[in-house]
């Protein structure tokens, strides 16, 4: 199978594009679980619950302001309402359970992922729901010829903006810096007299913040339902450890490497275009076993 | 051989329990034999998947797999192979061992958290094939209606192939524990380092660890074929690898009979708090946050550790 023959280079073009964007959404949510991972140690199964939440809450958000001003606000509210709720979780539950081994806190991550799976059945129904986006954001554009939806654009546009925000987090702000550092060597950044248990709430905040953000940003592109959880925790894990545990510029390859080859796989074998992306894992994790950039751990 | 190994009690218990068993069906309603016999695959998988997490001290994160290898690999040779039935039902395991041997090397090379994830990956690809391969695995649908044998078809029937077959397959995983290959194991998860030290070859036993774990796996992967005829992409989906680590959690993580307890304790709330409400994973969830944040040793493990301290204590006032 040649794909050129099928395929002009316009139409790969702009398959890579989407799957660009698409990546872009990956990385949002895999940099909130590689700072978590990084920082906590904590692998947090949950965050794509409140990956979930955060697509249901801007679901709420559209349907009760409406219109162009209830999806922008959404954006912004919808990551709020995850970041409060995992603000709950961590001073009530997560603090306790720091010292407990991997296999645990998993465990322990993973029976929080079955209450938040049921919370929002509880809240939201079983039903799909869905959002537009704003007029603007609507549509098509012309790109070498072909239409290429404008809110793929959108995500190529926020994804590097948030990727520099969290950049001018890590390396700028003092809390940024002291975070790094406790990922390096907690026990030695606690003994310089600096309140360690913030600086991991601070942390896990802001991770399940990108949850929530990346939640509402996919609210448009897709049916929210029950279950999106389940696939794309999946996803954000193997995107991490292919980065390298704990770094934030490995969970950008990694999402690149996902969403395009995903993407790829789309243009050669749609049938299986889901296999390609764990086939690159596979073999990203066979050659470099501790991911491609460096880990933290 | 036997001397030592089993208390005399313990032995008439097991025996007692195994007689109970064997009458059951005739006791109690049909509904609730084929519970115990879903009990019985599940705890299969539980246990064989404890010889590597509990016993080898492994990040065996997907080990769903194996069971679901086990059983697409007998559910696609009853349906598409002429092969004689028995031949298909032997040879499934093997090829969950086989996929075992070929995970557990790709695997075996890094420790924890990357153990995990390559086996994770390994195992979603697996799951994508299964998912999506609508000519040969059926996709999204599963494979239906498999011809089982009618010695085993039917609840009573297939309970009773289940049990027998679980039975023997627990006499040999708590034979494989107390041989000198399950002490190595054990040795190799306390202190890997030591072992090396002394001339083990630890990765080489824990490999081996993996290759018997899915072994089982697929074991209990045919047995579930037996129970529900059918085999549907959600086997191989790591939801279920989850679930059967919480299974040894809710029993105990260093205990041989744990697991068991687990699988009976997880799938009776399942169907009975289901019955009465829909969110029962709610009501999971929050028993297994308690349990994690007060009885990590899970619920067998717990019992034997009093146990163990009151024995102590009598034997402390006997002197």
């Amino acid at each position: 199978m040649d794909i050129a023959s099928t395929y002009g280079l316009p139409e790969i073009a702009l398959q890579l594009l989407v799957g660009l964007s698409r990546s872009m959404i990956l990385f949002i949510i895999a940099a909130g679980l590689s700072l978590i991972l990084g920082v906590l140690r904590v692998p947090n199964i949950a965050h794509g619950s409140l990956y979930m939440i955060g697509a249901f809450a801007a679901y709420t958000v559209n349907t009760v302001i409406g219109g162009a001003a209830g999806f922008w606000l959404s954006l912004i509210l919808a990551p709020l309402f995850v970041a409060l709720l995992s603000l709950i979780a961590e001073r009530a539950l997560f603090c306790h359970l720091y010292e407990r081994e991997h296999l645990m806190l998993l465990l322990f991550t993973f029976s929080l992922m079955l209450i938040l799976g049921d919370m929002v059945k509880l809240l939201w129904g079983v039903d799909y729901k869905s959002v537009t986006a704003p007029n603007v954001l609507k549509g098509a554009l012309m790109i070498f010829g072909l239409p290429f939806p404008r809110y793929n654009l959108f995500l190529l546009i926020i994804g590097p903006i948030v990727g520099f925000g969290l950049w001018l987090f890590v390396s700028k702000t003092r809390i940024g810096k002291i975070s790094k550092a406790a990922s390096v060597d907690r026990m030695m950044v606690g003994a310089l007299g600096i309140n360690v248990s913030w600086v991991f709430c601070t942390a896990f905040v802001i991770g399940c913040f990108l949850a929530g953000l990346g939640g509402a940003l996919v609210a448009p592109t897709m049916g929210i339902t029950l279950g999106m959880d389940h696939t794309i925790i999946m996803e954000a894990f193997l995107i991490v450890v292919i980065g390298g545990l704990g770094n934030i510029w490995g969970a950008l390859v990694g999402a690149l490497i996902f969403g395009i080859t995903h993407s790829l796989g789309v243009m050669l074998l749609p049938q299986f275009a889901i296999i390609f992306p764990y086939l690159a894992v596979v073999i990203v994790l066979i050659i470099w076993p501790r991911g491609l950039l460096k880990s933290v751990w | 051989m036997f001397k030592g190994m089993i208390h005399k009690k313990t032995a008439l218990a097991l025996v007692a329990i195994l007689l109970v068993m064997l009458i059951l069906p005739h006791m109690i309603p049909r509904f609730y034999v084929y519970l115990i016999a879903s009990i019985l695959v599940m705890a299969l998988l539980a246990m064989s998947l404890n010889l590597v997490v509990g016993f080898g001290g492994l990040f065996q994160f997907h080990h769903g797999v194996f069971f679901g290898v086990g059983a697409y690999a007998v559910a696609l040779l009853l349906t598409k192979t002429t092969l004689p039935k028995w031949i298909c039902f032997i040879s499934a395991p093997f090829v969950a061992a086989l996929a075992g041997l070929i995970i557990g090397l790709i695997c075996i090379r890094l420790s924890k958290l990357y153990f995990a994830m390559i086996q994770i990956s390994l195992g979603s690809l697996l799951w994508a094939l299964a998912f999506r391969w609508y000519g040969f695995t059926g996709g999204d649908d599963g494979i239906h209606g498999i011809p089982i044998p009618s010695a085993m078809s039917g609840v009573s029937n297939s309970y009773y192939f289940i049990l027998i077959i679980f039975v023997l397959c627990i006499i040999a995983l708590f034979f494989i524990l107390k041989s000198p290959f399950g002490s190595t194991l054990q040795a190799a998860r306390d202190n890997a380092q030591r072992c090396e030290a002394i001339g083990v070859f630890v990765k080489r036993h824990q490999l081996f660890g993996i290759i018997i774990a899915s072994f089982f796996a697929g074991v209990a992967g045919v047995l579930f074929v037996v129970l529900e005829g059918s085999v549907f992409p959600d086997l191989l989906f790591w939801v279920l690898s989850l679930e059967i680590l919480i299974m040894c959690l809710l029993g105990g993580w260093f205990t041989f009979a744990g697991p068991i307890i687990g699988a009976a304790l997880m799938l009776s709330l399942r169907t009975f708090i289901g019955i009465h409400t829909e969110y029962w994973t709610l009501i999971l969830g929050i028993i297994l946050a308690l349990l994690i944040f007060f009885l990590p040793q899970g619920v067998w493990g717990y019992f034997q550790e009093k146990w163990t301290l009151r024995k102590e204590a009598v034997a402390e006032r006997g002197q």
